[in-house]
């Protein structure tokens, strides 16, 4: 018995060293209450949220929160909001449907609007959130397995914020954008369903996002991280304001004159069918600008006068903003090589 | 032992933080609520130590796993799944490091859980049982047992968590194995914790852990384990210890939830107890055993606690009327469907790696010959006739009924001054009251429910005769049940069923004086019962004989007797070899 004790000294030790004596167990454990209460107040404010999915691995459940009493819905950005409207089930069980108001696919995050009108529902202020140091306790609220429905409160982990770092991560053959700080957790809090979900202290207050599932880039292991909700609240405010205007869906035109296309060089692309086309070139028109350019079908353009084109969009976008006379490098990548070519942004046909 | 522990430990703080030379100015700056708060998980730890069971199969080979005690003679609490693995006959190791030899008791395959008897000592330590209905999420919770069977020596593995979720439903997996209304925890439940106790703070066992949502990472502790509810098992406690296999119930209606929140009778079965009390297609479903239905995981979850045939308030309502009516549960499964081997048994989403599949049925061994019994619906039927002995022993002081097997005569008045006239025998049943007389005749005649609206009193007061002067002799199927609310409301009865062609009926005894207190005969499926109930014993010419009773049917009373005088007369000798061989 002297072992068994002894032995779970040192795994408390450990625990409390990382902590870097700063547990806050001890209000936990001294104020049962006041947490009861501040995890009935959390889960008051969260709700789970059924989409696009349901094929194998590809889960059709995620969680989220509430950031306005009108229905706003702070998310993570996944296949789950893939479809043009999700259910939402508020924490009393009521059942709603929301649209997707704005995403920004770098931080992962989506913001939601419920559509019904005139709601006064319980939110969390975005802007009143905290950060925490590693060795910090904290609580994870998730809807991981889809464990809860109706009005069932949400799972909640126990851990400690083991770091706090640069997230250097992947989703299956695919680098994550992120690059960003990120929360390292203890417990295994990044399941099915339970990004989009919340870390708070033992205090309840609001520190971070739980992000989707993702491995590390070095070992393959499965990642607990969330995202600070400082990185997250400028960009949920600018989506719930309608300042916001992501590269990805800003629409062609407006701020964009289009002024030349890819065929105006005599170009044509690949077909732009997912999100993100690569901008591979598919065809190269003879006696256009592209041949004599050199260009081949199969290339693919990176860079469009030092700018990085991530998809076919965003070469558009590039393209529309050329005039007359610019000096136009295009950087192409063909057989694992890179090369640059140069030119003038020839004077359109149809302007002479 | 405490302070010798506390010096070790405190040497050995010392060590790490000079060595990791980090933290040095802080060790004696610790809080003393965060020592508090250890020593107390220490002193837990310690208390509840000893009664973790860490289950093996007999013959070493195949599975294991954990479990607890919960009585001093050697009752232990595990999963099905563990039990199932290893075989009716287990090694039992405790944490002095002992090997205990174990019998199967009763299994719960529908709940996952199954008890056992530890042999060889009537003083095992014993967890205290909790109330699991008082847990909240984000309360502290331990788990113990022998996850990937580490402990070689059977000292527990202990891992510390927090309460993730109360009240959770996981789907069955097949037929069976159905979690309901179960604790979810993020304590590692990892393979061959299964079985084992789930403590709270105060070290009260408030569940068996038994599963966990494993996905893609393999199958280890994923964050999500789940404990089925102790308050769910001590409902079931009585008919573990029938020595059955036990099933769970349904209402036999399905429900709905609707837009509104409110769930809905969406069909309901013609010949269940809640169509005959007057439950309707439509009907809203208000609350269910005292508890309100919010969602349809909600009435699952109330529902699968409830062992079949337990009889539980009901409340809905139709239009603006609400109404309470009691049913008694009919059975989930089909017996061939929960006997194990009569079909192809599920696999359980949470089914241990180190649990194998059950070595092969052997001969029984030797030290377990007289405790063991095989027989088809039960795991040892041997339990089912020590319960049958203890409950109709208490009969005995009622007098020599075995040998009053002629004719009974039975006389008195009911609540208005009304006189009623008994005669009961082997042919007929005669019943004269209020200015009628009514005859049911045994000799093959089809069998009533007269008089009108009592279920069948004639057949019932025959069905008592015999049960009093033989037992369970003259029934085809006669054994101990389990326990149950006398009622749906009362206290816990122990229960004893008989059958004899349709008839069916259940004695109930007083479980833990064992008074008995009355019975309900159900003369065909289908029709409401004739209950009646007993009280205030008397003294008749040397033996005893209720003086009270009061009768009821279809959920009124309707009639309250006194009994003035009886005469239970002699009858061809019985065969008394049967009669007397069923006494302890």
């Amino acid at each position: 018995m002297i072992w068994v004790s002894l032995h779970l000294f040192r795994k408390t030790l450990c625990c409390m060293i990382a902590g870097g004596m700063s547990l806050s167990c001890v209000s936990t454990v001294a104020n049962a209450d006041d947490s009861q209460a501040a995890v009935r107040s959390i889960q008051s404010r969260m709700v789970k949220i059924f989409g696009a999915g349901g094929l194998r691995n590809l889960y059709s459940y995620s969680t989220g929160f509430l950031a306005s009493p009108d229905g706003h819905i702070v998310t993570v950005w996944s296949h789950v909001l893939d479809q043009d409207r999700v259910t939402v089930i508020l924490a009393n069980g009521r059942k709603e449907t929301a649209v997707v108001l704005g995403a920004e696919p770098q931080l992962d995050l989506a913001v939601l609007k419920i559509e019904r009108e005139g709601l006064q529902l319980p939110y969390f202020d975005i802007e009143n959130h905290t950060s925490a140091a590693p060795g910090t306790r904290v609580l994870a609220f998730s809807n991981m397995f889809k464990v809860a429905t109706g009005d069932e409160p949400l799972s909640i982990l126990h851990g400690v914020i083991a770091a706090k770092t640069k997230l250097t991560a992947r989703r299956g053959a695919y680098e994550v954008p992120y690059d960003g700080p990120v929360y390292i957790i203890d417990a295994i809090t990044n399941n099915p369903g339970a990004g989009g979900g919340l870390v708070t202290n033992t205090r309840g207050e609001l520190l971070a996002m739980i992000g989707k599932e993702l491995r590390n880039n070095e070992s393959n292991t499965w990642i607990n991280y969330a995202m600070p909700m400082s990185e997250l609240t400028p960009v949920i405010k600018q989506i719930m304001t309608g300042d916001y205007v992501s590269q990805e869906t800003k629409p062609d035109g407006e701020d964009n004159p289009l002024r030349y296309q890819p065929l105006d060089f005599g170009l044509l692309m690949i077909a732009d069918v997912v999100f993100r086309t690569p901008a591979f070139i598919e065809v190269v028109d003879a006696d256009s600008l592209a041949e004599k350019l050199k260009l081949k079908p199969g290339d693919l353009i990176l860079f469009v006068n030092d700018n990085l084109v991530q998809s076919c969009r965003e070469l558009r976008q590039e393209f529309g903003r050329l005039e007359a006379g610019d000096d136009l490098s295009l950087t192409i990548r063909r057989d694992n090589k890179l090369m640059t070519v140069d030119a003038l942004v020839p004077r359109k046909v149809d302007e002479d | 032992m405490n302070s010798r522990t506390h010096r070790i430990t405190n040497l050995h703080l010392v060590a790490v933080i000079v060595w990791s030379g980090l933290f040095a100015n802080n060790v004696f700056a610790i809080d003393p609520a965060v020592v508090e708060a250890q020593q107390r998980r220490v002193a837990v730890v310690n208390e509840v130590s000893p009664t973790v069971v860490a289950i093996f199969s007999a013959s070493g080979e195949g599975g294991g796993g954990s479990g607890v005690l919960i009585s001093a003679d050697g009752y232990v609490l595990s999963n099905y799944h563990v039990t199932s693995g290893a075989g009716n006959f287990m090694k039992c190791g405790l944490n002095d490091g002992k090997l205990y030899d174990a019998v199967i008791v009763g299994i719960d395959p529908t709940g996952d859980v199954a008890l056992l008897k530890m042999l060889g000592r009537d003083d095992f330590p014993v967890a205290k049982v909790g109330d699991s209905d008082a847990l909240h999420s984000g309360d502290w919770v331990y788990a113990m047992g022998n996850p990937f069977l580490l402990a070689t020596d059977f000292k527990p593995t202990v891992t510390y968590g927090i309460v993730s979720g109360v009240h959770r439903y996981q789907y069955p997996a097949g037929t069976i194995l159905e979690y309901t209304d179960c604790i979810q925890t993020d304590s590692s439940i990892n393979p061959g914790n299964s079985g084992g106790p789930l403590f709270n703070d105060a070290g009260e066992l408030v569940g068996i852990n038994g599963r966990g949502s494993f996905e893609k990472r393999g199958r280890v502790n994923s964050g999500a384990g789940y404990a089925i509810s102790i308050n769910q098992i001590m409902n079931f406690l009585g008919h573990l210890k029938s020595g059955r296999i036990v099933d769970h119930a349904t209402l036999g209606a399905t429900v709905a939830s609707v837009s509104d929140g409110s769930v809905v009778v969406e069909s309901i079965l013609e010949e269940s107890a809640a169509h005959r009390r007057g439950l309707r297609e439509g009907d809203e479903i208000v609350s269910f055993a005292g508890r309100p239905i919010r969602s349809v995981n909600q009435y699952k979850n109330i529902l699968g606690i409830y062992p079949k045939g337990w009889r539980l308030p009901l409340e809905y309502r139709r239009n603006q009327d609400k109404k309470t009516i009691q049913v008694r549960l009919r059975g989930l499964h089909a017996q061939s469907e929960i006997i194990p081997g009569q079909k192809k048994k599920p696999q359980p989403p949470g089914k241990e790696g180190a649990e194998k599949k059950a070595p092969k049925e052997s001969e029984i061994p030797a030290q377990f010959a007289k405790i063991y019994e095989k027989k088809t619906g039960f795991a040892n039927y041997h339990f089912n006739q020590q319960e049958q002995n203890r409950i109709l022993g208490s009969l005995n002081h009622w007098g020599d009924y075995a040998s009053r097997n002629g004719l009974w005569k039975v006389s008195g008045k009911d609540q208005k001054g009304n006189p009623f006239k008994i005669e009961l025998s082997n042919e007929q049943s005669t019943l004269s009251y209020g200015g009628k007389v009514w005859k049911q005749s045994f000799d093959g005649t089809e069998l009533t429910i007269d008089p009108p609206n009592t279920g069948g009193l004639l057949v019932a007061l025959h069905h008592l005769r015999l049960f009093m002067t033989h037992h369970g002799f003259l029934f085809s199927e006669f054994m101990y049940l389990g326990t149950e609310p006398l009622d749906g409301l009362g206290n816990r009865v122990d229960v004893l069923t008989s059958e004899l062609t349709s008839v069916q009926s259940r004695w109930y005894f007083n479980d833990e004086d064992q008074t008995f207190l009355g019975f309900d005969t159900q003369v065909k499926a289908g029709t409401d019962e004739a209950e009646i109930r007993f009280s205030k014993l008397k003294d008749f010419e040397g033996l005893k004989f209720p003086s009270h009773w009061v009768i009821s049917s279809g959920g009124s009373q309707r009639v309250e007797w006194m009994i003035e005088s009886i005469e239970l007369s002699p009858g061809p000798k019985p065969t008394g070899k049967q009669v007397t061989s069923r006494q302890p």
